[in-house]
């Protein structure tokens, strides 16, 4: 059930994962592309250990819009299609589950090269 | 440290990390938690419309919702918006998902005079590239212990 709380925590959780990040790249002295890495990875472990969907009922988009819930929609294709088809849908379902964002990216980036001019 | 230029630059170097550091972290880190959660509840309102009208289920919800987060950031990204705001909120705009579509947008439209193929095509995922190798690897690789713990 989505209630105004989980507008709430949309907003605490979301905004605590790239507070998360931001402390990363300021301390360690990383860049935006390094820190999306690990927090990818760190999407997929905690998929892996059960908590992700936890995250996601309780914070909503907060936990969805993330990138480290790419990490978790890989995870959960894979165990998916694991689960229906045996161990080759491992390899086959990674993408099952975030197709939407990847094909989207794709898809509009190209198509915002297609009518845009770079600007700086 | 004996030459006066030693010293010079010591001090400079000090004096540099004395002032950077803390105080510019804890500023970074308010922005990127604004904007981070402003960009998440944007999402979540885009969530409740999936919800709500297109009988989305609340797991099922997040999908679309991802695709329509990509959409307004390749349209920020297209008109300059992104990248200029980018600045300022730092992880906030790149740990969310429109920040990997915005790279990808970006380098779409920075290389588009190399090529439609390699220009376009070939650097399309020059920043978003590690991102997709290494959730693809981890997640392939957390999966698999999952699948060994369960078949075993």
């Amino acid at each position: 059930m989505v209630t105004w709380t989980t507008f709430v925590w949309a907003f605490l959780v979301g905004g605590g994962i790239c507070a998360i990040g931001q402390i990363i790249m300021d301390v360690a002295n990383w860049t935006p592309g390094q820190v999306m890495v690990v927090l990818v990875v760190a999407g997929a472990i905690l998929d892996g250990l059960g908590w992700y969907d936890p995250l996601i009922r309780f914070a909503g988009a907060g936990a969805t819009v993330p990138i480290t819930s790419f990490g978790n929609a890989l995870v959960h294709g894979a165990m998916l299609e694991a689960h229906q088809h045996g161990w080759i849908g491992l390899i086959s379902g990674i993408f099952e589950v975030t197709s939407a964002g990847v094909s989207a990216a794709i898809i509009f980036a190209f198509l915002a090269a297609l009518v845009a001019k770079p600007r700086g | 440290m004996n030459t006066k230029k030693g010293i010079s630059s010591l001090t400079y170097k000090q004096l540099a990390e004395h002032h950077t550091p803390s105080r510019t972290i804890w500023r970074n880190t308010i922005r990127a938690f604004v904007v981070g959660g402003a960009i998440c509840l944007l999402g979540q309102f885009v969530q409740i419309l999936f919800i709500r009208y297109a009988h989305f289920s609340i797991s099922d919800a997040g999908n679309p919702t991802v695709a329509v987060m990509v959409l307004l950031s390749v349209i920020a990204t297209a008109f300059g918006i992104y990248d200029r705001f980018a600045q300022w909120a730092g992880a906030g705009s790149a740990v969310p998902v429109t920040g990997f579509a915005n790279t990808m947008a970006a380098a779409a439209l920075e290389y588009k005079s190399e090529g439609w193929i390699g220009g376009v095509g070939g650097n399309m995922f020059k920043l978003a590239g590690p991102v997709v190798v290494y959730g693809v690897v981890s997640a392939f690789f957390v999966a698999l212990i999952h699948y060994i713990i369960i078949h075993l």
